[in-house]
């Protein structure tokens, strides 16, 4: 141990030594940061929440929040008109959107052959799901509202936001359709079937969890987008209820409400916001909570049945 | 044998057409469906062409009266004044400000959080902050923007007594919290495609995973993260509710976050907010402020695709 060389040895072993202390404290280091990270993310979702709780909870809990029509006076402003609003305005979204978004998905992925033409559409999709929301706006303001002169009605709105969810849906039936094995057409092919047959009776039957997960969260989004409501000029005061969708006499259906003046939960709570007076905020508050409740009931839900259907299906 | 053909063919022929002209309807259907099908699919370049011609039409007035110089140069937008003036700098100005903050608490936390979730974090881990991070990009904007000017402004008033109600900071920070989650999970993805090997390699090295995330695997997938970061910024640039409610709507040509100022997305709200008639110049503009917009998010869309399909290359 007394000779030159073994000290030496020695020496360099504590450094190397000393050298793997350091890195290693440099993981841990690290690792501890990224948890801080992470959870910038969750602290801001909680107290976001939180704090939309504290400010709102005496509207939240009265019942005539939710009965009532908006009104000049905070105290008395309610919900209603929003309520109904958006759950019409959903309605048009889901039916314009939906059909044609699994639609496109399915010739995308089923019957597109490869060339310029699908590479068009595909680049078209991926771009439109990237277009800022305001500038759908600026879409409706100049086509809906103008050019087809349907005016700042449910139906504008709901078309609208169809538009702006098209993307999410085409993706998400896409990526569903994709995980089916090939083997399935194939069997199906194997005994005669069509391709409608096989895509009517196979492919869309498999990958109707995904798509339903898809636009759930297409809905999602489209319940909280305010600003291309707000570009087709819809901020207006809405103390009344559009036309009843279903009537008592023959034919039960009735259309009027299509075209009916509207407002919806997100613009309500922009409308009691841009208010200088305290008491609407309280308002607002009250109405965040309703949005991002719903918002993340919708999400939760889709993002817990992906993670169940990855985890039960085995092809 | 010629009389064998015709008796076979005589007893035949009802069957065979019958099957031919069954088989006829059912070619005719399918591609009956298949044209449905790509009419839908094409619906995803009906509404880029819509969109792109609405604002080239409605931008095409308004540059009739204003000259593309005095657009571009002019450092005053006034255009719903008595003296209008036509300079979307101050707008640009707004954007770009509101942008880089945003960019400033999101690159480094968003980069954070994806290398520690690809390299550091357990699998429990993953996938219980995967979620939240999802859910936390489904919030809608309206409820950030309440948050803005309600919680992070007063908050921030208490570190900074002399910053005013209206203030690009606090939007700024809001939306980068909000573009987190996208820069997190995209940036995750390109560094998960960096190949085992690769990681294998640098630890038989002796490397930390400190190191090897560091060193190793950032450098490999630094294209993904820079169209992560791209398509992150493109996020912020086309935001508009939360710059709408926080950071007022005085167009103002500085590059303070301090100040209060319009971006492009707050002037489109503020104007269709107000009931201009339809056809006027302050229409007008704000179809050509939306076209800056898209110009802005559709190059940078562009470059962003085009650096991640360079990096899937790769491997």
């Amino acid at each position: 141990m007394n000779n030159p060389s073994a000290n030496h040895i020695n020496k360099n072993l504590d450094e190397v030594r000393a050298m793997i202390h350091r890195h290693k404290l440099n993981d841990y280091i690290f690792s501890i940061i990224g948890l801080l990270c992470l959870m910038v993310g969750l602290v801001t979702l909680l107290t976001l929440f939180i704090d939309l709780i504290i400010q709102g909870y005496p509207k939240l809990l009265s019942l005539s929040f939710y009965t009532d029509f908006p009104s000049r006076r905070a105290a008395s402003a309610g919900l209603l008109s929003a309520l109904v609003g958006s759950s019409l305005v959903m309605l048009v979204t889901f039916i314009s959107a939906v059909p044609v978004g699994v639609m496109a998905a399915i010739y995308l992925e089923e019957y597109a052959p490869k060339n310029w033409f699908s590479d068009l559409i595909e680049i078209n999709v991926s771009n439109l799901a990237a277009v800022p929301s305001i500038i759908y706006g600026l879409l409706a303001l100049g086509l809906f509202v103008y050019i087809l002169d349907l005016g700042q009605s449910i139906v504008t709105a709901g078309l609208t936001l169809g538009l702006l969810i098209l993307p999410v849906v085409i993706v998400a039936t896409r990526e569903s359709i994709r995980s089916i094995p090939i083997a399935i057409r194939e069997a199906a092919y194997a005994v005669g079937a069509t391709k409608w047959q096989v895509v009517y009776d196979h492919v869309i039957k498999y990958s109707f969890g995904g798509i339903l997960t898809g636009v759930i969260i297409g809905m999602a989004r489209a319940i909280g987008e305010t600003a291309p409501i707000i570009t087709i000029g819809a901020l207006t005061f809405i103390a009344f209820l559009p036309p009843s969708p279903v009537t008592t006499s023959a034919p039960f259906l009735n259309f009027e409400w299509l075209s009916s003046g509207f407002t919806v939960l997100p613009i309500q709570m922009f409308s009691w916001l841009s208010r200088p007076s305290e008491a609407f905020h309280v308002n607002a508050a009250a109405a965040g909570v309703i949005i991002i409740l719903v918002t993340l009931i919708m999400n939760g839900f889709a993002i817990r049945m992906r993670y169940k259907m990855r985890k039960n299906i085995k092809w | 044998m010629n009389t064998a053909t015709q008796v076979l063919n005589k007893s035949l022929t009802p069957q065979i057409s019958a099957r031919l002209s069954k088989n006829f309807t059912r070619h005719l259907k399918e591609r009956v469906i298949e044209f449905i099908l790509m009419l839908a699919a094409l619906s995803a370049v009906l509404t880029t062409a819509a969109i792109i011609g609405i604002l080239l039409y409605e931008s095409y007035g308004f540059f009739e009266y204003v000259s593309l110089s005095d657009f571009l140069t002019d450092t005053v937008w006034t255009p719903l004044f008595e003296n209008p003036r036509y300079g979307i700098l101050p707008l640009v100005s707004g954007t770009l400000t509101v942008t880089g903050v945003a960019l400033l608490i999101a690159v480094p936390i968003g980069t954070i959080s994806a290398i520690y979730l690809s390299e550091f974090a357990s699998h429990r881990v993953r996938e219980t902050v995967k979620p939240v991070l999802e859910l936390l990009a489904g919030v809608p904007t309206i409820v950030f923007g309440f948050f803005a000017l309600l919680f992070i402004t007063p908050l921030l008033q208490k570190i900074m007594p002399e910053l005013p109600t209206f203030n690009m900071l606090s939007s700024g920070i809001v939306i980068g919290i909000m573009i987190i989650p996208y820069i997190a999970s995209l940036s995750e993805d390109a560094m998960r495609a960096v190949p085992m090997s690769m990681r294998e390699g640098s630890y038989a090295m002796g490397a930390t995973r400190f190191q090897t995330a560091i060193r190793v695997v950032t450098p490999a997938a630094v294209s993904g993260i820079v169209a992560a970061y791209i398509l992150g910024i493109s996020r912020a640039i086309g935001e508009t509710m939360v710059v709408a409610i926080a950071a007022g709507q005085q167009p103002n040509l500085t590059f303070n976050p301090m100040d209060a100022a319009a971006t492009i997305t707050a002037y489109i709200v503020q104007v269709a907010m107000g009931d201009l008639p339809h056809g006027s110049i302050g229409y007008q503009s704000i179809f050509a402020a939306g076209l800056v917009l898209m110009l802005m998010t559709l190059t940078l869309n562009i470059i962003g695709h085009i650096t991640r399909k360079k990096y899937s290359e790769r491997y």
